[in-house]
């Protein structure tokens, strides 16, 4: 009953406040909400695989253009289509849940597809393998002429809005969250420390890793049907891997298996980029330096592993630290790899 | 027959390519299990470098052999001070964290490079750097004249003196790591860097000596790729960088000869699936044999086989 009402929260203080911002927005907002809002569900969601598990992806957009492909037909296919007895605009919020929903579940197919051969690998195979199929996915889509090739699909309903967003970055933040504190969670997170001895004490890290590659890959459906029905098109240069990197960043400078921090990055980001629109061709020069000197300076991102509310700053009564090696546990890029000789990831 | 002659030949050209950017690839995983993403971009700025040194010499107007050989060594000088400064400033400091940090780093610096290049040009005399978003064409380095018929099939003069380029390098390369002191001491890094430190060898210089000899390589292949296909964009390290990775993976990451067999057996496979098929899935070829690879022999074609140690 906790947990359920731990769950509906976030969403019933969060749908009335959408509902007034949506009203009171001035349009010109728009996309950058849009990119906002995307980038919150893309970070969270890759957050799951890269800062939980511990799996380093590089493949996001690859699902992304997934999710985003299959809502856009499932769109123009019902295009016509209203459900009777209700009235047009209920008819289209369906429609486009659907449409979402469709997206979410052949993404997920797609992250089971690449997640059950690859997950075997370790460390920078891994990355290197999902890069690749992230690519793969593109060069496909890009040839199949139901999906109109390099052109891609144009003429979508324009469905996206603040409330869709915002209840979309809610619901990818309340499940990493609720994920977070769950067996599942755990799992997760004994795999990131250490995959062998996850693996001795019993873990089954094939399958744990495996289904937040679905997880993960779901919710990267879920932004590209967003993404899709906000600007009213697909093409398949929406989502090559300079697109998975942009998420790798968010998901770095915020620090891998926080949350909130991947929130924040992704807020911070898009309104630093709104601001620097005339700087556009020093976007990702300035991406790039980010990560160098992150890496160099503070590898584990502004929160590390810990969320929002661990800081001591959010605290009033201090709190017993938990019994771990280190306090909020070591995440995947503090963890120093012995003597140099890099045996294993 | 002529159109498989006539594919073989590309491949060559195309593998040999792959070949020398994969020596490079390897021989950094070899040393510090780190996969340098920015070496395909070592290899655009090879590119770059050699067109840049061309344009000075003024190739374009009067191309020769003593020029083109300027330009190369002068590329492949660029190239190995380069790849000197990214290992001392990005990787070393890093070296003794998690190899997460590497990766990301070296997906950070393989950016910088590609997005920096593609800045407006911020200086204009003597030449235009950064070179901006949009293509170049690298000048002619050597008149070969027109391209003559082997068995039927064309061949571009261009491509055998590349080929015949980079056989040599390879060969240099062979005796490097294998009859020179050098060579010894990187094999002893790549075998167990703590005790061939304990036995008394640099690591640090040895590491740098190889991102040096690596970069040089990645050079020499920029130059001979953009002499036989003169379009060259800040993008064009990004996908093939990427191949070359698969070349080394396919060949066994770490082994020198494995580098090459793979590189050419990519460049082949490119070709021929490419040219029977639909040139369309040019780039997704070299991803699905990279999967293959991994999963039916991940140790590559000439791989020892790793034992996992807790």
């Amino acid at each position: 009953m906790r947990s359920l009402l731990r769950s509906l929260l976030p969403f019933v203080i969060g749908v009335p406040v959408l509902l007034v911002v949506q009203e009171v927005m001035p349009p010109r907002y728009f996309l950058w909400v849009v990119a906002i809002g995307v980038n919150v569900v893309l970070a969270v969601s890759l957050n799951v695989v890269n800062g939980f598990t511990g799996q380093f992806s590089l493949g996001h957009a690859g699902f992304m253009a997934v999710g985003a492909y299959t809502a856009a037909k499932v769109s123009l296919v019902l295009g016509g289509v209203k459900i009777a007895m209700l009235p047009e605009a209920v008819s289209d919020q369906l429609a486009f849940a659907l449409a979402l929903a469709a997206g979410m579940g052949t993404a997920a197919l797609a992250g089971f597809l690449v997640g059950m051969p690859s997950l075997r690998l370790r460390g920078d195979y891994l990355a290197i393998v999902t890069l690749g199929f992230g690519e793969i996915i593109r060069s496909v889509i890009e040839n199949m002429t139901s999906l109109g090739e390099a052109l891609g699909l144009q003429g979508l309903p324009k469905r996206t809005n603040v409330v869709w967003l915002g209840v979309s970055a809610l619901a990818t933040i309340v499940m990493a969250r609720r994920l977070a504190v769950s067996t599942q969670g755990r799992a997760l997170f004994a795999i990131r420390e250490d995959e062998v001895a996850a693996e001795a004490m019993g873990v089954d890290t094939t399958g744990y890793k495996v289904r937040a590659f679905i997880i993960s890959a779901a919710y990267a459906g879920l932004a590209g049907g967003l993404v899709a029905h906000a600007i009213q098109m697909v093409t398949p240069q929406m989502f090559t891997f300079i697109r998975s990197i942009e998420v790798v960043v968010i998901v770095v400078l915020g620090g891998l298996g926080s949350v909130t921090g991947s929130v924040i990055s992704a807020v911070v980001l898009g309104v630093a980029i709104e601001k620097a629109r005339e700087f556009e061709q020093f976007r990702m020069v300035v991406y790039a330096l980010l990560l160098v000197v992150l890496m160099l300076l503070r590898p584990q991102g502004i929160l590390g592993t810990r969320e929002l509310w661990d800081l001591r700053f959010f605290r009033r009564v201090p709190r017993p630290r938990p019994l771990a090696v280190t306090p909020g546990g070591a995440s995947p890029t503090e963890v120093r790899d012995e003597g140099g000789r890099g045996g294993q990831a | 027959m002529t159109e498989l002659l006539q594919h073989l030949f590309n491949g060559l050209s195309l593998g040999t390519i792959y070949a020398l950017v994969a020596l490079g690839y390897t021989m950094v995983y070899g040393v510090l299990k780190l996969i340098n993403f920015a070496h395909g971009d070592v290899y655009m700025v090879g590119a770059f470098a050699g067109y840049y040194l061309g344009s000075v010499l003024g190739t374009d107007r009067a191309p020769n052999l003593g020029k083109a050989a300027l330009v190369t060594i002068g590329a492949m000088a660029i190239c190995g001070a380069l790849g000197f400064v990214i290992e001392r400033f990005a990787y070393r400091p890093l070296r003794h964290r998690a190899r997460l940090t590497a990766l990301i780093t070296a997906i950070g610096v393989s950016f910088l490079l590609e997005f920096g290049f593609q800045l407006n040009p911020i200086l204009r005399a003597p030449i235009e750097f950064p070179p901006g978003p949009s293509p170049r064409f690298f000048p002619a380095l050597v008149d070969l004249g027109a391209p003559f018929d082997l068995l039927g099939a064309t061949v571009s003069r261009i491509d055998v003196v590349g080929f015949a380029v980079a056989i040599l390098l390879m060969l240099g390369l062979q005796w490097i790591v294998y009859r020179t002191r050098f060579g010894v001491a990187m094999r002893a890094v790549s075998f167990d860097s703590q005790v061939a430190g304990l036995m008394g060898i640099p690591v640090n210089r040895i590491i740098s000596g190889t991102f040096v000899l690596g970069s040089a390589l990645a050079a020499a292949a920029g130059i001979i790729n953009a002499s036989a296909r003169p379009r060259i964009e800040p993008l064009l390290g990004l996908m093939s960088g990427l191949k070359a990775f698969v070349a080394a993976v396919l060949g066994g990451i770490g082994s020198v000869p494995g580098a090459m067999v793979g590189g050419l057996t990519l460049g082949f496979v490119e070709e021929f699936v490419a040219g029977y098929t639909s040139s369309r899935y040019r780039d997704a070829i070299a991803f699905t044999v990279l999967i293959v690879v991994l999963l039916v022999r991940p140790d590559g074609l000439f791989g020892k086989g790793r034992v996992e140690k807790v």
